[in-house]
């Protein structure tokens, strides 16, 4: 499925000449796993409504650069991370910040769909019911109804919202994940190689709503399909054991890429 | 590589995974299979084996203290023998003495007649002030009240006390030479001589034979009494006489026809059991009049201990059990789960709390006994406990169940995946909120499983209550937690100890009783368990 649209591609041209305001920005971002480095003074900016992809081979530290963003390493004892974060310009790693409301304010979908085992609906209004965003039942279920929807996922679970969230497909239970992530009305959105656990068809449908979502959302992706960063990205960062290698238009990157590496990876010579 | 790979006649090509070599291995290890098979299944079996000889000893033990014999006597309550209005302290033991003794005219020796009033259990007259004072409608006249009967008694008509050997009719005549005390019988023939040498008669001179105390008890029945043989010697023209004593009084010196006398065997030598030839003609007469009754054992099952065995009820022992369990949930539960969870979930990981960790693992292995010392010098000497109550058993039983319920906490908090935990912060639950709307719930099985298991390992623990005085014999069924009391496990082992033979039945009966709550606790953590059981 093609989603490149020749519209698409003009408004990805605009987008070069005219960048849009930076959402986060990473500065010397350092990350230690006990004794050993996971992360060397990474620079990365991440663009409002801007879907950013993070490739590299395994273990380069894309998912641990993205773990930084909404500080989800701090629940691993053993990471320690350095450097500067900033989320519209205050560092997410401040004291002052209530990591409740970065975590709010930055949700993140994972690898592996993991929806509560709870039922459809109690799953999406989770999140709103626990930051207090509803202020009565009529408002939650206008919660849930919507990010279902932005989801793509309402037309099809809509008669059995009080069902089981783990009785879905792997690519429903994906775009439950995003639509419970979605729910809490985040800026940012981090997925973490959403795609790998579904088949073709569900990448292609969860592909189609990442880019519907970036009209909204400033959008991070881990990913491992080169295939996948080109199609829903507009840039790119290529990781190499730990080192940003390269970062920039996604176009670019796949065309024109200055560093040797980059262009080995995504050709495919290594990783 | 193809040179490595030869070809049969067949066509089939033999490699290394299907030469002869490669056959012998796959035999060898399928007789592997199959013999660890065969162990396992022998193993189960024997386990199988065990738990039914096991259960059924018990079954077969307890069965009878499931069911009591009663007297049902008629008992005059009239007015002129009982004063409605004194009836505190009025003897309703002596009434119900009155009605047996009434039963038993020819009875009239001191010594008899308190052989005969023996019969009865001691309580049966407290058990009747009882039933009296919630039922003032059987006053003023003559009602049938079961009467509970003594324990020997109850045994002997439960088959227990002595075995009966046989009720044969006498193929001959019979003539008494009297009808009460040291009589003569003659008999027809010498048959009885052959009988009585093979009930272990012993020989005299010229084939004269002695029933000592030592061999079993013949008792005659002619003419409307009861005679026991003690003496036998053959008479003249191939007939036998015998000397006997008069239990129940003749009606009359006819000579019985052949089939009209009969004889009762007592196997059990009369020294060797604890029940007299006299009393087992005397319940052999009340039982033929139809005046005993086997009813189910509310006694047992309602009542608390007794040092008499036909008195003695499981009740209190569960109400204890019950109260302790309560105080050990109560305490063990919820110190255990937060425990588990924080160790689990907010604990930093560091040397302090390696240290502790180990200790609830070795805590876990502690002989209980100890925590029975420990509840002794701490809450009984120390806090000023009261002694004997199901509040400090509980205390002693948390106490132990404790390392046990962490254990399973932190076992099932951790087979909760990271994802449910990742995917509650990624939305910006608090730690707390994440741990409590989506692990514990998840983990709530397994905890439970855990907590039940502690449980059940505490309702069987006998040793650290002895230590805080939860030994002591309470009569009363405990109505709070500071009331002393004891406990199922501890009343089994009280039981087992009491000589009485009313006390075996007893003891298999409440260790069904105990197996029983133990089966009602597993239960209801097998419904707990589906209730909270989701999937992920």
């Amino acid at each position: 499925m093609n989603i490149m649209t020749e519209a698409g591609m003009e408004q990805k041209l605009a987008q070069r000449t005219n960048e849009p305001p930076i959402k986060m920005k990473g500065e010397k971002v350092n990350v230690h796993y006990g004794e050993k480095r996971a992360l060397f003074d990474v620079d990365l900016d991440v663009r409002e409504n801007q879907v950013t992809a993070l490739i590299g081979p395994s273990g380069c530290g894309k998912s641990t650069f993205l773990r930084c963003l909404n500080r989800m390493n701090d629940t691993i004892d053993i990471a320690r991370v350095s450097g500067k974060i900033t989320l519209d310009g205050e560092d997410v790693y401040d004291p002052k910040i209530d990591v409740v409301e970065l975590r709010a304010r930055v949700g993140m979908v994972f690898q592996k769909p993991n929806p509560f085992p709870k039922s459809i609906y109690e799953n999406v209004a989770y999140g709103p019911r626990i930051h207090g965003l509803a202020k009565n039942k009529t408002d939650l279920d206008g919660i849930v109804e919507s990010s279902l929807k932005k989801a793509g996922l309402f037309n099809e679970v809509k008669d059995r919202l009080l069902e089981s969230g783990t009785g879905l497909s792997g690519g429903q239970q994906q775009r439950l994940c995003i639509a419970r992530a979605i729910a809490v009305s985040p800026e940012v959105i981090l997925m973490d190689e959403p795609c790998s656990a579904l088949d073709p068809i569900a990448t292609a449908r969860v592909e189609e709503l990442i880019d519907e979502l970036r009209e909204n959302y400033t959008i991070v992706i881990v990913t491992h399909s080169m295939q996948q960063a080109a199609r829903v990205s507009q840039r790119t960062a290529m990781f190499h054991l730990g080192y940003l290698v390269e970062e920039g238009a996604t176009d670019k990157m796949f065309t024109n890429p200055d560093d040797k590496r980059t262009q080995d990876y995504i050709t495919g010579r290594f990783g | 590589m193809t040179d490595a790979i030869s070809t049969l006649g067949g066509g089939r090509p033999v490699s290394v995974h299907t030469d002869d070599a490669a056959k012998a291995r796959l035999k060898a290890r399928y007789a592997a299979e199959m013999r660890f098979k065969w162990l396992g299944a022998g193993a189960v079996a024997l386990a199988g084996f065990f738990l039914v000889l096991l259960l059924s000893t018990v079954v077969t033990q307890a069965w009878p203290a499931l069911r009591m014999n009663y007297l049902m006597l008629p008992l005059d309550l009239s007015a002129a023998k009982v004063d409605p209005a004194k009836l505190d302290g009025f003897d309703f033991q002596g009434v119900i003495n009155d009605a047996l003794t009434a039963e038993f005219p020819d009875v009239t020796s001191r010594q008899d007649r308190r052989l005969l009033r023996g019969l009865i259990s001691t309580g049966a007259g407290t058990f009747m002030r009882k039933d009296i004072a919630e039922d003032p409608g059987m006053l003023g006249k003559t009602v049938e009240y079961p009467v509970p009967l003594d324990d020997f008694a109850d045994l002997y008509l439960k088959g227990l006390l002595a075995d009966i050997g046989s009720d044969e009719a006498i193929a001959t005549t019979v003539t008494p030479s009297g009808t009460t005390g040291d009589i003569e019988l003659t008999f027809g023939d010498d048959g009885m001589l052959a009988l009585a040498r093979g009930h272990g008669a012993t020989e005299g001179e010229n084939g004269a034979l002695t029933l000592t105390s030592g061999a079993a008890s013949l008792l005659l029945a002619l003419d409307g009494g009861t005679v026991k043989l003690t003496a036998l010697a053959p008479g003249d023209n191939g007939t036998a006489v015998a000397k006997g004593l008069v239990i129940e009084a003749l009606d009359s010196t006819a000579p019985a026809a052949t089939g009209q006398a009969a004889l009762r065997v007592i196997d059990t030598p009369e020294s060797s059991r604890k029940i007299s030839d006299k009393e087992i003609v005397w319940l052999d007469r009340l039982k033929s009049e139809g005046l005993t009754e086997s009813r189910f054992n509310s006694i047992f099952f309602f009542t608390g201990a007794s040092r008499e065995p036909e008195l003695a009820g499981v009740w209190g022992a569960v109400v204890g059990s019950f109260l302790t369990m309560i105080v050990t949930l109560a305490i063990a539960f919820p110190i255990g789960v937060s425990a588990a969870i924080y160790l689990e979930e907010f604990a930093p990981k560091n040397r302090l709390t390696t240290i502790i960790e180990v200790n609830i693992n070795n805590l876990a292995a502690v002989p209980s006994i100890v925590f029975g010392l420990l509840g002794l010098a701490v809450f009984l000497n120390f806090f000023g406990l009261p002694r004997s109550a199901p509040v400090v058993g509980g205390m002693v039983l948390a106490l132990m169940t404790l390392p046990i319920i962490i254990i399973a906490s932190r076992a099932s908090l951790r087979a909760v995946p990271p994802s449910i935990r990742e995917a509650a912060l990624g939305i910006g639950a608090s730690k707390v909120q994440t741990v409590f709307h989506h692990v514990l719930p998840l983990a709530m099985p397994g905890i439970m499983t855990g907590t039940i298991l502690g449980m059940a390992h505490a309702l069987g623990e006998t040793a650290p209550l002895l230590m805080i005085g939860m030994v002591a014999f309470i009569v009363d069924i405990p109505g709070g937690f500071t009331d002393p009391a004891t406990i199922l496990p501890v009343q089994i082992f009280m039981w087992a100890d009491f000589p009485e033979p009313g006390f075996q039945q007893k003891t298999s009966a409440a260790i069904l009783i105990l197996l029983a709550f133990l089966v009602i606790m597993n239960a209801i953590a097998v419904i707990l368990r589906k209730r909270f059981e989701r999937r992920w």
